[in-house]
């Protein structure tokens, strides 16, 4: 039991340790970066879910870890949706002047949303 | 489960408004990672502890289960007094949560965060209290059960939190 915590702990500080230096020191640079602490992230959220939160180490029937899969996938739709949609929404007013989207706003708003 | 959805909306609303700066400095300017590398690490250390304080409740070593429980809530109080010192030299610099829709979304999040390590604290003296004056039973065991989950499930949502506001917002 001790051993589960303590390779957690060691391994997640490492972890954590290693984002900060490829951050503070730039040792990659642009999405390079961001994808290198993205995947450092994950890996950490793993080993903390199975050595402190002891998930995926429960006998056969795995309710728990199907929920939390389950919720993971819910997640994963709604901010993954929430960005792709917004980004979108940035990405069509970004062709619009300033004047035509006064107008798109105005006409909006006169259909009453 | 609930929580996660909390969390995952504020993430949204985070990573969408995180451009929308209003012409303020943004995340790069703003934050110090050595500060924030200074929460993660006492954050990481408490629950550290907490899974510790655990295997003690499990092997019935009251002394060391609430030595390692008192650890637990110094740590817990470390990481907001760091975190509140965070957010006040934020303010007093004139970057308050209506500068800009980026530091809306920035302290709704953290601040949100931060609330739930601060109801974890009440809980977990509320468990020590319980242990000091009636001991350890089956029913505190799952009592302390219960908290550790809630206690990492914390310290999980800080590594993104970490990751994506601190060290995402930096490295872009």
């Amino acid at each position: 039991m001790i051993r589960a915590y303590v390779i957690g702990f060691v391994s997640s500080l490492l972890l954590t340790i290693l984002a900060f230096v490829c951050v503070q020191f730039q040792l990659l640079s642009g999405t390079q970066l961001l994808l290198a602490i993205g995947v450092l992230a994950v890996i950490q959220a793993i080993v903390q879910l199975y050595y402190f939160l002891h998930l995926g180490s429960e006998a056969k029937p795995r309710v728990r870890l199907m929920t939390f899969l389950f919720m993971f996938l819910i997640l994963l739709i709604i901010v993954g949706g929430s960005i792709w949609i917004m980004h979108h929404l940035n990405y069509s007013m970004m062709q619009m002047t300033p004047t035509e989207k006064d107008y798109y706003m105005n006409s909006q708003r006169d259909k009453g949303f | 489960m609930t929580d996660c959805m909390l969390f995952a909306s504020l993430f949204a609303v985070y990573a969408v408004s995180q451009t929308a700066t209003a012409n303020l400095p943004g995340p790069k300017d703003l934050f110090e990672l050595p500060l924030v590398m200074l929460e993660t690490g006492l954050l990481l250390l408490s629950s550290f502890t907490c899974g510790l304080a655990l295997v003690m409740a499990s092997r019935g070593k009251i002394n060391h289960l609430l030595g390692f429980l008192v650890a637990t809530f110094i740590l817990g109080i470390a990481f907001l007094f760091v975190e509140l010192h965070e957010f006040r030299t934020l303010i007093s610099e004139g970057y308050d949560w209506s500068a800009s829709a980026f530091l809306s979304s920035f302290f709704v999040l953290v601040g949100t965060h931060g609330l739930h390590i601060f109801i974890g604290l009440l809980w977990l003296l509320v468990l020590i209290v319980l242990l000091l004056r009636k001991g350890l039973s089956e029913k505190l065991q799952h009592k302390l059960k219960l908290f550790s989950l809630f206690w990492h499930f914390l310290d999980l949502v800080w590594i993104f939190i970490f990751t994506i506001v601190y060290l995402g917002g930096v490295a872009i």
